[in-house]
């Protein structure tokens, strides 16, 4: 129980940072060493210290923020939709078991499918458009959603639906109080599996369609290479690493751990 | 000891339950006859594989018997099971709240019914907390205290107490008496351990297995409150027991 945790807050603070802080000095450290040993020269494979110095700049520059905005608004409209549509599916194909064996199938296939597959066929029918992207980022993310939402109603202990029987909830009563609030924990597993695709497909996109005078995160790192600015081409990767892991550990990671705890999931 | 008047709350008349079609369809109960009166507690005894969590589930109305009629309570029989079958992600209060949201009970009725319930059971420091904060016997407490919400007339127990140590079970005995004789409702309890049944009930029903049939009754006329270790509950248990040895039953 937190509350009879005799260990402060401060404590647990340090806990939670000095490992991170380890670990991303490891990693400066190697990439560093790498840099030095000369195994590749030095206009193609800075050292941290320049890279570091270039992506302070763009932050004060503001470019970084610029690029990243781009990059955001496209991520956030191709996610909502795709967990709009993949919670739609999900909810349907639950409901109607024929569907379900008819579509399970092919929802597998479609999640197996590279999504950079797709931007041929995208680019065809939307031309290098904003469309054209979204359209890959919604079928790289919403099959993980539907198929994550259609397991965690599988998973739902079958006593605690006996039991929401018995104390009189029926029907839509029934999903509302029971079976969607025991699949919450499965459902947000999908959703961070289709925001890890929905931002792999973008930046899969946003190298291959580029959409004019649009210095999104891709473009940038696109351009950074055509001009062999290798510093510019790290710094904006780093961007891109940071967006990926600060949405993973801390939105995701605070959610599912809110969600746990308040289960008793998770040894204290 | 308050009054068993003479008024069925459940009645069963020739019930059997068939799973499955022709040749390899099992006969889960068979004729089941038996009355449960107002405030009677009854118990059914019998090893597993006797149809008991069969039977129950059909009077709870989770499933529908293959031939013959139950009359019961409706909406009005709770069901509890060995495992507490709380909802996790609900505090304490919020499960045994849960029937009377169910039902529509309006917030502040609903406030009390659940204050009242947790101080019955004992639990009222616990409200705010969640089950998996809540030792095994405390966890079947709140279990209890939820099915009492429904205001049950007849609660349905299926081994609850299995799972708890014996202190632990000899506690939620008194509590469930207690409980039975406060609120006035009537229980039917299910359980293969003869010397709970002797406990326990004012009748004592013998189950045999596959199929399911009452194949003896035993009215026990023992004072209450009983304890489990008295000699008149073992010397009572020890026939009782034998006699399900007799019909194929096995017994603790």
């Amino acid at each position: 129980m937190s509350d009879a945790s005799p260990r402060g807050a401060t404590t647990r603070w340090i806990e939670a940072v000095v490992p991170k802080v380890v670990a991303i000095a490891i990693g400066l450290g190697v990439w560093e060493l790498v840099a030095r040993s000369g195994w590749r020269p030095a206009y193609v494979l800075p050292g941290p210290g320049p890279v570091l110095a270039q992506l302070g700049r763009d932050l004060v520059s503001g470019e970084v923020f610029a690029a990243v905005a781009i990059t955001m608004r496209r991520v956030v409209v191709g996610y909502a939709m795709a967990i709009l549509i993949g919670t739609a599916l999900g909810l349907l194909l639950a409901r109607v078991r024929l569907l379900r064996l008819a579509i399970g199938a092919l929802l597998t296939g479609l999640q197996t499918m590279p999504s950079v597959a797709w931007f041929p066929l995208a680019i065809l029918l939307f031309q290098l458009s904003e469309s054209a992207i979204t359209f890959v980022v919604v079928l790289g993310a919403a099959p993980s959603i539907t198929t994550g939402l259609l397991s965690s109603f599988d998973h739902v202990p079958p006593l605690l639906v006996r039991a929401g029987r018995v104390l009189g909830a029926r029907g839509f009563g029934l999903y509302r109080h029971v079976v969607l609030p025991a699949a919450l924990p499965g459902f947000v597993g999908g959703l961070k599996q289709g925001w890890a695709f929905a931002w792999r497909s973008l930046m899969a996109g946003e190298l291959l369609v580029i959409v004019g005078a649009k210095a999104s995160l891709g473009v940038r790192l696109q351009f950074a290479r055509e001009f062999s600015d290798a510093v510019g081409l790290l710094s904006w990767m780093l961007v891109i690493l940071g967006i990926g892991v600060f949405v993973d550990l801390v939105v995701f990671g605070r959610i599912e751990a809110g969600l746990r705890r308040r289960r008793g999931l998770v040894v204290e | 000891m308050a009054a068993v008047d003479g008024a069925p709350v459940l009645r069963l008349h020739e019930v059997d339950k068939i799973f499955g079609l022709g040749p390899q369809s099992v006969i889960a109960v068979r004729g089941i006859d038996l009355e449960v009166r107002r405030g009677e507690i009854v118990v059914l005894l019998g090893a597993s594989g006797c149809g008991k969590s069969t039977m129950l589930s059909m009077i709870a109305g989770l499933e529908a018997p293959s031939h013959g009629t139950i009359t019961a309570p409706s909406g009005r029989t709770a069901l509890m099971f060995q495992d507490a079958a709380l909802f996790p992600w609900l505090t304490v209060a919020d499960n045994v709240e849960f029937p009377l949201r169910m039902a529509k009970v309006p917030r502040a009725e609903r406030r009390r019914i659940t204050a009242e319930l947790l101080a019955m059971v004992r639990l009222s420091d616990f409200a705010e907390r969640r089950p998996h904060e809540l030792s095994g016997g405390m966890r079947q407490r709140v279990a209890l205290a939820r099915a009492l919400a429904q205001r049950a007339e007849l609660l349905l127990m299926d081994e609850p107490f299995a799972a708890l140590d014996a202190m632990m079970r000899d506690h939620l005995h008194d509590e469930l008496e207690r409980l039975a004789r406060e609120a006035g409702f009537s229980v039917l309890f299910v359980t293969h351990n003869v010397r709970e049944a002797v406990r326990l009930g004012d009748r004592v029903l013998l189950l045999s297995s596959r199929p399911g049939r009452v194949v003896d009754e035993f009215a026990i006329d023992l004072p209450r409150p009983r304890r489990i270790e008295a000699t008149e509950v073992a010397a009572l248990a020890r026939r009782i027991g034998d006699r399900l040895a007799a019909v194929g039953g096995h017994h603790e």
